[in-house]
């Protein structure tokens, strides 16, 4: 067995095998996201949620995809066909692609590159593409201001999570994940960079277009905003990549953050629980202060959208970045760069 | 060292077929009956006026142009973060000297009210 696997052929197989490893867990996961989050915010606003579908409407999320499977997809006269099929498709290629270099164990990465957290910026700025295409080829006007305000939104909170990006790295000196994480033996990041672990999540959460910037859809205003014409799968798409991305921020929050893989107290009853469980319980809690929030908080105006991301996170993320930076030449510190 | 980024490759193929899948087998599963109106742009009810393709606001320009110049600034500071370690005083001094000149320039953007979207 090990032999066949060392051959060529071989590993193509287990590479195929990891990937469906990973990319099933997370579809599932992904799907039953959406049950939980009505749940969540049901319990929150003392309803009782999807309970028909399913004892305690556990199978709902089979329901739905069942439901838009059997719907009719709609393209629009006006809609430049090919760009406004392959928006969607982009937009979910590219928020499941990102999961390749997330190590969910120690080592355990479908793809450990030693630029790992680059690779990740680099997808998620690939990901407003997605949006805008989607936005501009339905040819509706409230597919296109969504689209913009969508846009717009999107590269404002990039640029802070770059500066939050690289704070961390000054840290740990080094891009890959697995390294970020046993950076935080000793302590977790969300400690010594508490203010930087905040805007990172605000700034996740306007990334995601999750509410409170929940702007580009907008429903009293500009209806769903850039997928008010998609309709059936195509729909589905944008929305399971939406909340692939969440997963993809949670996970990325628990990365940089909240000791990835890594039990909470490194004493043994704790440390014999494979880290895959430390993970995914990150990764769900993530997830849980998401749906909170929504359930939470009113949306925000556009003016104050924009002013919090250029105004308040940037310069705050920026000084922050220098004073670390500062700290950490002036006590010696740094980590040594490997050589 | 290239061979590391095979398996981005395989995942980049998997994921684009599980949505062809999902697209082209809703196409096949569901009947496609369309019609005029059915087919035209949504605009709460009413016959669509005119063509979306038209003027927006400048600003939205303004953003993507201030986004470049951060985010160029971001790439920059990735091998700086990561070298920091063996470059030193003299790496530090430096990247402040280049942040100082970013950070006048992002003033002026504020004193000029590109910020602003009032």
């Amino acid at each position: 067995m090990t032999a066949f696997f060392a051959s060529g052929f071989g590993m193509f197989v287990l590479m195929v095998l990891e990937t469906l490893a990973l990319l099933v867990p997370l579809l599932l996961g992904v799907a039953y996201a959406t049950v939980a989050e009505r749940k969540v915010l049901a319990a929150m606003q003392l309803r009782k949620g999807p309970n028909v579908v399913g004892p305690f409407g556990s199978l709902q999320a089979f329901a739905d995809a069942g439901k838009m499977l059997m719907k009719e997809t709609i393209i629009p006269t006006g809609a430049n066909r090919l760009l406004f099929i392959a928006a969607p498709m982009l937009t979910f290629v590219l928020s499941m692609i990102a999961w390749a270099v997330i190590p969910v164990d120690n080592g355990w990465a479908i793809a450990d590159i030693n630029v790992g957290i680059l690779y990740l910026y680099a997808i998620s700025s690939l990901g407003v593409y997605g949006i805008l295409i989607a936005g501009w080829s339905s040819n509706s006007k409230y597919a296109f201001l969504g689209g913009l305000r969508s846009a717009a939104q999107m590269v404002s909170y990039e640029v802070s999570i770059g500066f939050v990006l690289v704070t961390v790295l000054l840290c740990v000196g080094s891009l890959n994940l697995n390294d970020i994480v046993l950076a935080q033996r000793n302590i977790w990041f969300c400690i010594p960079l508490f203010p930087m672990f905040i805007v990172f999540f605000i700034s996740s959460l306007a990334e995601t277009n999750r509410s409170p910037f929940d702007l580009p859809e907008g429903e009293s205003e500009i209806v769903a905003g850039f997928f008010v014409e998609y309709s059936a799968m195509t729909f589905a798409l944008f929305f399971l990549g939406e909340y692939a991305n969440m997963f993809l921020m949670s996970g990325l929050t628990s990365i940089l953050f909240l000791g990835g893989w890594l039990s909470p107290i490194p004493l043994p009853p704790f440390t014999w629980i494979p880290g895959v469980f430390w993970f995914i319980l990150k990764v769900a809690l993530c997830m849980f202060v998401f749906m909170w929030v929504r359930a939470t908080f009113p949306r925000f105006r556009y003016d104050q959208l924009m002013r919090l991301g250029w105004k308040v996170f940037l310069p705050m993320s920026l000084a922050w970045l220098v004073i670390t930076a500062g700290v950490l030449v002036a006590t010696g510190w740094l980590p040594h760069a490997p050589s | 060292m290239l061979f590391n980024y095979l398996p981005i490759v395989v995942f980049l193929v998997i994921a684009g077929a599980i949505a062809l899948l999902m697209v082209g087998g809703s196409l096949l599963a569901a009947p496609q009956r369309p019609y005029a109106e059915k087919l035209s742009a949504y605009e709460c009810g009413f016959e669509p006026f005119d063509d979306a393709r038209r003027r927006f606001d400048v600003r939205f320009y303004l953003v993507a142009i201030l986004f470049i110049i951060f985010d160029l600034e971001v790439a920059f500071l990735f091998p700086w973060a990561i070298s920091l370690g063996s470059i030193g005083m003299f790496g530090f001094l430096s990247m402040v000297g280049f942040l100082a000149v970013l950070t006048v320039g992002f003033i002026y953007e504020w004193c000029k009210g590109a910020l602003d979207w009032e």
